[in-house]
């Protein structure tokens, strides 16, 4: 009888232990990768680390529930390995028995995920809550694209230069126009007395022309 | 000047100078297919040992025929259609055919253009917008089609062409396509506006920026990693192909073909605002050779970043597998590498092999990631996208690259719509009171409206469809006959006079063997053996599906009915003018052609006939 009273203590007290456990209904797995994103500025995982972990998620934990005053003791971590990774359970300040519900962890964890991350100097690839999928950050969308705007240089660049090339002749021509009027005007009272200015007479091209056939 | 100028002979438009004349030459023929063809075809045909096909191609086919056309063009001194109506009237048709074909040519070829312009565009945005995937609708996660296929292939298929299932489903107008294209047609106008002296201008830049941009990727790929193996698994030659597959001589004949646009009449047009008495054989060596050596220079680029592209793509295959090794065995972070990743592969798996198989390991294999080949728009737009995302500051280099796919495509377009434009004043059936200018902004805007077909959803297949039928059958059978007109009907006696008229010594034995046996009989065959294939199977095309069960695979569908008669269509429509001329002139001109026949001679030069008619005029 006494043995059985002892059995059942010690099975009771070592339950009672044991809220966190692989696998637990109401833990989440960390997973960090600090030298895949520090490199040679890793700095090493030790108890410091870890109670460092603690007091952030507490931290998080009371930013999400105000009122409650979560400590590093309501935060149990177990099974840690050398990948460093580790589950942890949350246990209520009210009720030191009881475990806080999974979906409040994690929108605890979502809420203060970018503090948590800081605190560590990872990201959310490096440091994993596994079952907690990171929100996606929406891809910037400037109002104007920046795509219409080089479009509309360019396309300026180059309805600017068709009209210079179209018009530039035109106005030339004009200006040509308006000299040779002037001219003209100058020459009437001239013509009488010269003969043969370079203005008259008729260019004819095939006398040059000539030229070079008879040297062949 | 002025008054005989406009009742007597007009004055040919000239070139510049050589240097203008070449380069307008050499950036015709070196064209977008140099960048993304002919790396292709080496690939697949055992590397350097394709080089022997596509020489023997180069040195029997195209330099004769190129030799050919220049020197008709400087003889003869106008467009296609005036040059094959002098030679004879019965081939006045393929003066008519170049001048469709390369119409046909220039309206896909411009497509492509507004493509590039659109990517160029984009390039100026950090981070590259085909770097990222786009979220779906309620923010949980990215768009199910990016996240199946890749989000560079995302940008392409999806973003830039919102492509249909296939070529039946004709979509809409994608606006931001139409206004890409029609800033394509304002960029060529701009060049095109005074004819060849704008284009003189437009090429020194056109021409001469594609092989700086080469250089600069060629200089910062071989310092990346992994560029020696690409340039290795390029050269190593493989000869088994050349000897087993006869297909190899075929593409390489085709991809010479092809590459140095003879046919198009572009290169006659050119030539014919030479001088007469220039060297227009070395001319044509020069510019078959550069055309040749650009190819083997892009080659070498292109493969040292495909090579990097391929080795970075297998290290983040291995570095996945280590991930979820060391996630499953739970082992120390970074403690399997790249470089040890091996060992510790084959210690787990001796002692934890079932573990270790009931993990979605990829299998990572360089030479798979090499095999991945592209041609086409898939090599400029999918695969090079996605190597430029990986290189350290990859917007300017996606800025270089697109300038330099800009400036190949453009020069190719000035030599497509100089083989419109030259025949259009040949056959004088443009009023004289419609100034160049306008006549160019006619032709611009016309082939902008006719080219709103590519900017549909199905765009895509269709300028496949061009590609692979218009540019192909009916340029073979015009260079054929080409070729045949001028040694045959025009005479390689007459012609051999020409050449000496204008070069100062007759073509050597070579050039004659060439002109009269070789270059026909290979024209001929590689006709046959192009026609042959085609029919060989009904035509089929690879289709985006989002729909299909292997996608992102392209989904291989049938040309509908509809879609093959078209094809039919562009390749006789070009072609069918060459009997229907002949046959017009035998049967309505036959008793004008026997008494004034007008046979071109060193002694019967344009200048010297019409200017001394004119002088009689005047005189009296």
């Amino acid at each position: 009888m006494l043995e059985k009273i002892l059995i059942l203590l010690c099975l009771s007290s070592a339950l009672a232990e044991q809220p966190c456990k692989p696998d637990a209904s109401d833990g989440y797995k960390v997973r960090l990768s600090i030298k895949t994103a520090l490199g040679d500025e890793a700095y090493v995982w030790n108890e410091n680390e870890m109670f460092l972990f603690r007091a952030t998620l507490a931290f998080a934990m009371r930013s999400h529930l105000n009122g409650q005053e979560f400590d590093v003791s309501n935060i149990i971590v177990c099974d840690e390995t050398p990948r460093v990774t580790f589950w942890f359970v949350v246990t209520s300040p009210l009720n030191t028995s009881g475990l806080v519900d999974k979906g409040v962890v994690e929108e605890a964890i979502r809420m203060s995920r970018n503090r948590i991350n800081s605190a560590f100097l990872l990201t959310d690839k490096t440091l994993e809550f596994i079952g907690i999928t990171p929100t996606l950050t929406a891809p910037v969308n400037p109002d104007t694209p920046p795509w219409l705007i080089v479009f509309g240089v360019v396309m300026g660049a180059v309805g600017a230069g068709i009209i210079v090339v179209l018009v530039s002749p035109l106005v030339l021509k004009k200006r040509k126009k308006n000299e040779e009027t002037d001219e003209d005007e100058e020459e009437t009272g001239v013509k009488a007395v010269e003969n043969g200015s370079t203005r008259e007479g008729v260019y004819n091209m095939s006398f040059s022309d000539d030229e070079r056939l008879t040297q062949m | 000047m002025g008054k005989t100028g406009d009742s007597g002979v007009e004055e040919r438009p000239k070139w510049d100078n050589k240097i203008q004349y070449l380069l307008t030459c050499i950036g015709f023929a070196v064209g977008l297919g140099n960048i993304w063809r002919f790396p292709y075809l080496c690939q697949i045909y055992g590397g350097g040992a394709f080089l022997i096909p596509y020489l023997i191609a180069l040195v029997f086919e195209g330099l004769p025929l190129l030799y050919l056309e220049l020197a008709i063009g400087q003889r003869l001194r106008m467009g296609s259609i005036g040059v094959w109506k002098s030679i004879s009237p019965l081939l006045g048709g393929v003066g008519i055919a170049s001048m469709i074909v390369s119409f046909l040519v220039s309206i896909f070829y411009n497509t492509i253009i507004a493509w590039v312009l659109w990517y160029f565009f984009h390039s100026f945005q950090n981070p590259l917008p085909w770097s990222q995937c786009p979220l779906n609708d309620n923010h949980t996660g990215y768009d199910v089609e990016c996240e199946k296929s890749t989000s560079v292939n995302y940008f392409w298929y999806r973003q830039t062409l919102n492509i249909t299932p296939d070529i039946e489903t004709s979509g809409s107008l994608q606006w931001w396509l139409v206004i890409c294209l029609a800033s394509a047609w304002c960029v060529v106008y701009i060049c095109f506006i005074k004819g060849i002296e704008s284009m003189g201008k437009a090429v020194y830049v056109t021409a001469t920026f594609p092989y700086l941009v080469l250089t600069i990727f060629l200089v910062r790929a071989l310092t990346l990693p992994g560029a020696t193996d690409g340039l290795v698994y390029l050269f190593t030659p493989d000869v088994s192909p050349i000897l087993k597959n006869p297909q190899v001589w075929l593409d390489a004949a085709t991809q010479i073909f092809f590459s140095l646009s003879v046919a198009f009449g572009g290169l006659i047009a050119f030539s014919s605002y030479n001088s007469e008495r220039n060297n227009c054989e070395r001319d044509a060596v020069l510019v078959g050779v550069i055309n040749s050596a650009t190819s083997l220079y892009a080659s070498i680029s292109i493969f040292s970043i495909l090579g990097f592209k391929a080795t970075n793509a297998y290290n983040s295959c291995r570095e996945d597998n280590i991930l979820d090794l060391t996630n499953h065995f739970e082992l120390s972070d970074q403690n399997m590498t790249l470089e040890n990743y091996y060992q510790w592969y084959d210690y787990l798996n001796s002692t934890f092999p079932d573990e270790v198989a009931s993990l979605p390991l990829k299998s990572c294999n360089l030479q798979t990631f090499l095999d991945q080949s592209a041609s086409g728009t898939g090599l400029a737009f999918i695969v090079f996208t996605e190597a430029v995302m990986e290189m350290p500051g990859s917007q300017v280099w996606a800025i270089l690259f697109f300038i330099m796919l800009l400036s190949l495509g453009l020069s190719s377009m000035f030599g497509n719509i100089e083989g419109v434009l030259t025949p259009m004043h040949d056959l004088k059936i443009v009023p004289k009171w419609i100034p160049n200018e306008v006549l160019t902004a006619i032709i611009c805007l016309a082939s902008f409206l006719m080219s709103l077909i590519f900017t549909l959803g199905s765009g895509n297949y269709w300028v496949e469809v061009f590609n692979g039928y218009v540019g192909s059958v009916p340029l073979l059978i015009i260079a054929f006959f080409e070729i045949i007109g001028v040694i045959y009907v025009y005479g390689m006696k007459n012609f051999s006079e020409d050449i000496y008229f204008m070069t100062g010594s007759r073509p050597n034995i070579y050039w004659k063997a060439c002109w009269m046996v070789i270059s026909p009989i290979m024209l001929l065959a590689v006709l046959i053996a192009y026609v042959g294939l085609q029919a060989q199977k009904h035509p089929t095309y690879p289709t985006w599906n989002p729909d299909y069960e292997l996608f992102p695979q392209t989904q291989v569908k049938d040309y509908p009915d509809w879609v093959f008669a078209i094809i039919l269509l562009l390749c006789i429509v070009p072609v069918i003018s060459i009997p229907v001329v002949a046959l017009y002139e035998l049967i309505c001109c036959k008793i004008q052609r026997s008494s004034a026949r007008a046979e071109p001679s060193p002694y019967c030069n344009d200048g010297f006939v019409v200017e001394t008619q004119e002088q009689n005029n005047q005189r009296f």
